[in-house]
């Protein structure tokens, strides 16, 4: 099939973008979407143009370095999919497709479509964790985990670090992203002694960091490509609530 | 030159509890006078870099992507193995030590290994402290599985995503250390050459992947956990950027090479759709537990699988190897697949694939369940083939996975350039010729939180800190030779990009040194790679200039590497005049087709030592000896 590319150009953060407009010739539906991607850039380099820069790494759903809006959905809108397993099959021939990068104040664009994603980081510094030593710790089967619990944990913990969440939010929240590992920590054992300073800790590394507040559009569980769902929000701001009655 | 592993001598059970008393140790006020790199954040180098910084040491850690969570080891699906025996059923340190020295075909170190089964129990508890969130039974009791190759159930496992808890609880651990300010993390850096100052390690020179910058960063002591280097075969299991670089850097300034041959090829991948492929998909080998690998008995067939009869199927493992079945080891398993497809029984485009079936499993156990047990995976399997494995079989093909090569390391994961460590899938020290499933995490889990804290303390003592400066010369010269490599990809201008290249090479490597290999085609191999390399330097196109983000400037360093070091990977599989572990050489096989090792003349670590481009290696040998495993024939059958 063959396709219209508007795709995102930015040389640097100061630079001004624009979209640009390419064509993608006998595109396989068996193709990933940034295989796709990889054959136009063999073309615009044979022609001695700059390809297109994006991040990608592992190529199937798991490091989160992909990160596309692609006609106007992060990640393109499949269900429980990232760019980087969005296949051509979805596509038809003929069809016009717009590529942009995250657009969030908290994701400020380093090129093309590449963004800073390091303010994820701050909030996960500031408390994604439990603060236990190398070594010294207990055998695994003294701390029994219920399974209800040791599920709901791994359901939030399934959260890739992309951003999706972010650059589908209108108000740019990474509320989802930050709940997911505060509920992860808050229904286990091992994260109970620290769990009032880590909500706190989080949310306010969020806020420092220039992400906005959640104001419940649910955007970003529609967008995120593993499925991390917005009731661990709730969960935060129960968290959050029984922190501040300490 | 016989190189010498430096391992403990006495009873092995003990060997590692000796040895840590009897490395010096650096007293806790000076801890942080010594700076030490770590280049890698995926299990081996964030766990490192984590555990370092809680002692107190002064570490900067750095990773080419643009978070140390995103390191290829998130990847990782099926499980880590650890001798725990919560099930009961007859596991013990002496078992995991066993099995691994016997899947790796005799070809490691029995010290190594032996701390390695020690340790794994260690891995377990503290990735439960900090909330991975292991499968549990119902009483809340951890739950294990069997995996590849193993007959006990030793596996730990979070749902399809092990790798992906084990590398975020390490990530936890890393960014508490961010935090207290013990660790500095360095993004988007990829390092291009290795800092030597009179004979030692002192730091590592390196690009800003965003600004272009190249400098350097001096330590007391560099960690090399920079992953595995199988995307020499362009097609592989790997990430995109997974590369050869930081260990091949390493080599061009004295590390050592041993076993670059020792590659892995994964029996259960997602086959190959075509030319536009860029990487191919593991479908995990924990699928093995339930699926059924079967060929068509009759060649050509192009029926559709659920027409072909049971009669008309070859339930080929199962036939070959009645007590191991489909849980064969992955060398046995791909070669397996191989066998069927080069016999005109493969299925799926251009015949190279073979049927995982779990109808057997479903009809036995219900959807349900095996929804529950690879739930992930099938979804996987169909974003990418747009077939449901539940209805249909799943089509399989091998593709390289893992390297059990890597840079030399004696027992204290120190190379043979004296303050450089290397950890996990980067070194070569404890998979011997053949990694067994769910042991990878273990070992890169192992070097970081166990191994190294100690063993590096045992150099930084001998010591003193801060003895390099960022001025020195010798940083001043790594600059400009990263600076002027650089500059030279970028003006040759040609008229191939990077990546027909590195497609070339790929095909070169698989052709000739992929599953079989033979003397014929090894020569071949030799013979092309370095025309093929030539090319490159004259005719490669690398767009863009070195001051910026530069994705094709990045690729080319790393294929530029990867067409030297295909090189030596090919010479070690050519002097390698056996069969071993994931290292097949068609001339050494037995009557029934299984590898056959020559212990007399190669029962040795091959080492190589870099001596230029276009210049014959020198290898090194370190002999390896069995005094706790006997040395027999490995037999699955
Ligand atoms: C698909 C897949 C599934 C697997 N499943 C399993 C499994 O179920 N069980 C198991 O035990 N093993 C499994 N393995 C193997 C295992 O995941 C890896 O061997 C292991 O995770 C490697 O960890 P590592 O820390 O050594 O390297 P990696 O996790 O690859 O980390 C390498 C690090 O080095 C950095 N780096 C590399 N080069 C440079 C450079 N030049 N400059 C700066 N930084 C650099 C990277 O940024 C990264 O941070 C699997 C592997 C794959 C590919």
């Amino acid at each position: 099939m063959n396709l219209t590319l508007h795709v995102w150009r930015q040389n640097g953060a100061k630079a001004p973008g624009k979209l640009e407009q390419y064509e993608a010739k006998n595109v396989s539906p068996d193709q990933s979407f940034l295989e796709m991607l990889d054959e136009v850039n063999e073309q615009l380099i044979k022609n001695g143009k700059e390809p297109i820069v994006f991040d990608h790494d592992c190529r199937e759903g798991i490091c989160g370095m992909c990160s596309q809006v692609i006609n106007g959905v992060p990640h393109g809108g499949q269900e429980r999919t990232t760019v980087c397993q969005l296949h051509m099959r979805s596509f038809s021939d003929g069809d016009t497709i717009y590529i942009e990068p995250w657009r969030a104040l908290a994701f400020p664009i380093l090129k093309d479509l590449i963004v800073d994603r390091s303010n994820l980081e701050k909030i996960m510094q500031a408390g994604g964790y439990t603060s236990c030593h190398t070594g010294g710790v207990a055998d695994g089967n003294a701390i029994l985990v219920p399974q209800p619990a040791a599920e709901y944990a791994m359901d939030a913990a399934e959260c890739i670090g992309c951003g999706a969440c972010v650059a589908a939010c209108p108000n740019g929240s990474a509320m989802l992203y930050t709940s997911a590992k505060v509920a992860q920590l808050a229904v286990l054992p091992q994260g109970q002694a620290e769990a009032a300073q880590r909500v706190c800790d989080m949310t306010d590394a969020a806020q420092a960091a220039g992400f906005g507040n959640c104001s419940n559009h649910y955007e970003c569980q529609a967008a995120c490509p593993k499925g991390v769902s917005v009731k661990f929000i709730a969960k935060l701001n129960r968290e959050y609530q029984k922190a501040l009655f300490k | 030159m016989i190189l010498d592993g430096k391992c403990p001598k006495g009873p092995i059970q003990t060997s590692w509890d000796r040895h840590r008393f009897d490395m010096k140790l650096v007293n806790p006020a000076n801890k942080r006078k010594y700076k030490i790199l770590v280049v890698g954040t995926g299990l081996a180098g964030g766990a490192a870099a984590a555990s370092l910084g809680e002692l107190g040491y002064n570490v900067e850690a750095f990773c080419y992507q643009d978070s140390a969570r995103r390191a290829h080891s998130i990847a990782a699906q099926g499980g880590i193995n650890a001798a725990k025996n919560y099930p009961n059923d007859g596991d013990s340190i002496y078992r995991l030590f066993y099995d691994t020295i016997k899947g790796g075909d005799f070809r490691a170190r029995e010290a190594d290994v032996w701390r390695l089964a020690q340790v794994s129990n260690n891995i377990i508890d503290q990735c439960v402290a900090q909330g991975v969130p292991f499968a549990r039974d119902y009483a809340g009791y951890l739950d294990n599985r069997s995996f590849g190759g193993a007959q006990v159930s030793r596996t730990f496992f979070a749902r399809g995503q092990t790798g992906q808890q084990l590398l975020l609880g390490a990530y936890s651990a890393l960014s508490r250390q961010v935090k207290a300010g013990s660790v500095k993390l360095f993004a988007r850096t990829e390092m291009l050459d290795l800092v030597v100052v009179d004979g030692e390690a002192k730091g590592i020179t390196i690009r800003d992947l965003v600004t272009g910058e190249i400098r350097t960063h001096v330590g007391d002591a560099v960690v090399l956990a920079t992953g595995g280097y199988v995307n020499v075969f362009y097609l592989s299991t790997n990430a995109m950027g997974c590369s050869v670089t930081a260990n091949w850097r390493a080599v061009k300034k004295g590390a050592y090479f041993a076993n670059p041959c020792y590659t892995q090829i994964h029996p259960t991948c997602i086959p190959q759709t075509g030319e536009h492929q860029s990487k191919l998909t593991l479908m995990s080998e924990s699928l093995r537990n339930d699926g059924r690998c079967w060929a068509p008995k009759k060649k050509g067939d192009t029926r559709a699988p659920g027409e072909i009869p049971e009669e008309e199927r070859d339930y080929y493992l199962e036939r070959k190897y009645p007590s191991f079945g489909n849980l064969a080891p992955r060398d046995i398993a791909s070669r397996a697949a191989k066998e069927q497809c080069d016999d005109s029984r493969g299925v799926g485009p251009g015949g190279r694939g073979v049927y995982l079936d779990f109808a057997d499993s479903i009809k036995r156990l219900g959807e349900d369940t095996i929804r529950s047990r690879y739930g992930n995976l099938f979804e996987m399997y169909e974003k990418i083939t747009d077939e449901n494995a539940y209805k249909v079989p799943m089509r399989i093909y091998p593709a390289p996975h893992y390297s059990m090569g890597g840079l030399w390391v004696d027992y204290n994961c120190e190379s043979n350039v004296p303050g450089l460590f290397v950890l996990g899938e980067a070194n070569f020290s404890v998979h011997g010729a053949n990694r067994l499933g769910a042991s990878a995490l273990m070992q890169g889990l192992a070097d970081g939180y166990f191994v190294i804290p100690y063993t590096i303390a045992n150099y930084l003592a001998k010591i003193k800190p801060g003895s390099v400066k960022a001025d020195h010369p010798e940083c001043k010269k790594s600059i400009e030779d990263v600076t002027g490599y650089n500059n030279k990809l970028l003006s040759i201008n040609g008229k191939k990009t990077v990546s027909e290249f590195h497609r070339e090479l790929g095909k070169i490597m698989w052709e000739n040194v992929g599953m079989a290999r033979s003397e014929q085609s090894l020569k071949e191999a030799i013979k092309k790679i370095p025309v093929l390399r030539e090319e490159f330097w004259s005719n490669v196109k690398v767009t863009g200039s070195g001051a910026e983000l530069n994705q094709q400037l990045e690729n080319a360093g790393r294929v530029a590497d990867f067409l030297e070091f295909g090189e030596l990977l090919a010479k070690d599989a050519l002097h390698r005049n056996e069969s071993c572990g994931g290292h097949f050489r068609v001339e050494h096989q037995m009557p029934d087709g299984e590898a056959k090792r020559d212990d007399e003349n190669y029962c040795y670590v091959g080492a190589w030592e870099f001596k230029g481009v276009d210049k014959e290696p020198e290898l090194h040998k370190e002999p390896l000896t069995f005094e706790n495993v006997h040395l027999a024939v490995r037999s699955y059958k």
